[in-house]
């Protein structure tokens, strides 16, 4: 069985792609990714079997920019402990329990201005927020003017004027622990911090200890490092002001038709030897 | 007045003989008597454009919350019994899904602002038809008959206002020309929709999901069927409930107040 099998679809990480199965499997021409993250790939040691490797960056773009509203949004109107309040037995509550941020108006620093992070600006402008955006390059003149976004080339400049920072990065060597000690003492301290890229580019650790003494206001992560988080005691599992939900940025049935289709294309071209829709390359 | 206490009736009315004015907080007076509060000569005012934004803003938190199944979904990631993400847990597409509006005044309007920009196809039913420029902007197609709204759309909003035309606009009839697909999410008050009918829809998946900001009562007894169901979403009528605009809101009740004491004309006077 091993050597028919020329193209894996990679679904949720799974198999793991390690030298054991990548030798087991001769005629493996291709790998797709159900997704747009290729940070659980050594890519490197892929292409030295000679495989060739996709993700599917344009399916996945709209749902995770919405999941990423959705969290900003909780986040702000303080959501799940609202609604936890409304169905308690106990049906004490001041208004201090409830009072939440207003969202349009403020200001979203989005860190990482791919794809996704351009959606996410589109979908904020509608809710008259001022745009802040970092990213390893400046965009286009027209398309900050699109979204109404400032460029900030040092991200100190928009860690201290945001209100939500969103988190739409890769993860790669340089974005690790892009989000530490430092750049949450810059936040304000009734500013949010939204993760929807990977856990690994925030200093999880840093971050328990920034919620925990107000450093900053709150939380919202769609990722953290391990997922799940250990059962035992973690403490971004109780904290009140941290909404945390289980990976589901691209988990909707429309994203998950749309990232299938993308990777059979993908299969097939390279198993035909076309150029590829969207091939990923050992950098 | 702040959430509808104290309760004005004519009792009330009758031991206050030096009443001028009764500044009530929010959008909605559907909870004065205008017309024995007129024949006491007392005057009303309200904070009506505040409120909308924020309103606005969490029509669409609800909207999005219950498509991307958040609350189970925080619920899950922070259960002491979880060990792992089921791969095959989903929820729905928000953008490019049929949002239908039912109520375009100023709330429903910047409803439609911002789904737009979450590429939604967006349907509205309103008691008249908006001019063409507002529509364009905002792709907004009228519906003169709110069953066509009904069983196009994938989400349908309620942000109209509670009027004896309103009262249980949403009943049986209309929760079943929705698609069983479709997510009811009410921004306006309980009593447009028909509870009953609503928790029967629920329970018998004839639509799929509601967020509910609004109740009636409020809030709801503690052994209603509404906050056991696994796909509501409820919050306790903060529509307006931000510091930012709880602010104004105080300042703007204040400003009448002060200018029905002194006989002056009252900013946000209802008539």
């Amino acid at each position: 069985l091993s050597k028919k099998v020329q193209a894996i679809y990679l679904w949720w990480h799974k198999p793991v792609i390690d030298r054991e199965l990548l030798q087991s499997l001769p005629n493996l021409k291709v790998i797709a990714n159900s997704g747009a993250g290729m940070d659980h790939l050594d890519l490197k040691l892929v292409a030295s079997f000679h495989v060739k490797m996709a993700n599917a960056p344009r399916a996945v773009s709209s749902s995770t920019a919405d999941a990423g509203m959705a969290l900003l949004l909780a986040s702000a109107r303080r959501l799940v402990e609202v609604h936890h309040i409304a169905i308690s037995s106990n049906m004490d509550y001041c208004e201090a329990d409830i009072l939440g941020v207003k969202v349009s108006g403020a200001t979203l620093g989005i860190i990482g201005m791919g794809r996704i992070g351009y959606k996410i600006a589109l979908r904020a402008k509608a809710f008259e927020m001022k745009i802040l955006y970092h990213n390893r390059t400046r965009r286009k003149a027209q398309e900050e003017q699109a979204v109404g976004a400032t460029y900030c080339e040092k991200i100190d400049s928009l860690l201290q004027q945001a209100d939500f920072v969103m988190v739409v990065v890769s993860l790669t060597p340089q974005t690790h622990n892009l989000i530490g000690k430092r750049e949450l003492e810059l936040m304000k301290p009734t500013a949010a911090l939204i993760n929807i890229s990977r856990g690994a580019v925030v200093d999880q650790e840093a971050l328990v200890m920034a919620l925990q003494t107000g450093v900053i206001g709150a939380a919202a992560l769609d990722v953290t490092y391990p997922e799940p988080l250990p059962r035992l005691d973690h403490p971004l599992l109780k904290l009140k002001n941290v909404i945390i939900t289980p990976h589901l940025g691209i988990k909707t049935d429309k994203t998950t038709y749309m990232i299938t289709e993308e990777a059979v294309e993908n299969i097939l071209a390279a198993l035909n030897g076309l150029p590829m829709p969207s091939e990923v390359l050992p950098s | 007045m702040w959430y509808h206490k104290p309760v004005v009736n004519k009792e009330l009315l009758q031991s206050l003989p030096n009443l001028r004015i009764v500044a009530s907080s929010g959008v909605g007076i559907d909870h004065l008597d205008l017309n024995l509060l007129s024949s006491f000569g007392v005057k009303v005012s309200n904070t009506p454009f505040i409120v909308s934004t924020d309103t606005a803003d969490l029509g669409m938190a609800l909207m999005l919350a219950s498509s991307r199944r958040l609350v189970e979904g925080h619920e899950m990631a922070v259960s002491p019994d979880t060990e792992y993400f089921p791969a095959d847990w989903l929820g729905a597409e928000v953008s490019g899904a049929t949002l239908g509006i039912v109520g375009m005044g100023t709330i429903g309007y910047k409803v439609a602002e911002r789904a737009k920009a979450f590429e939604m196809k967006i349907l509205y039913h309103n008691r008249s038809q908006r001019k063409k420029e507002e529509e364009s902007a905002v792709g907004a197609l009228y519906c003169k008959k709110i069953d066509d709204l009904l069983q196009q759309s994938d989400f349908v909003l309620l942000a109209v206002n509670l009027t004896p035309q309103t009262y249980k606009l949403i009943g049986k009839r209309e929760l079943e020309l929705m698609k069983p697909t479709a997510t009811l999410i009410n921004i306006s008050r309980g009593l447009v929709v028909d509870q009953d009918a609503l928790v029967e829809a629920l329970q018998n998946k004839v639509i799929k999901a509601a967020a509910l900001d609004v109740t009636y009562p409020e809030p709801l007894p503690r052994d209603h069927p509404l906050l056991k169901l696994k796909n509501v979403i409820i919050t306790p009528h903060i529509g307006s409930a931000t510091k930012k605009t709880r602010h104004i809101m105080m300042e703007e009740m204040t400003e009448s107040i002060q200018a029905g004491l002194a006989g002056l004309p009252i900013p946000h006077e209802v008539l």
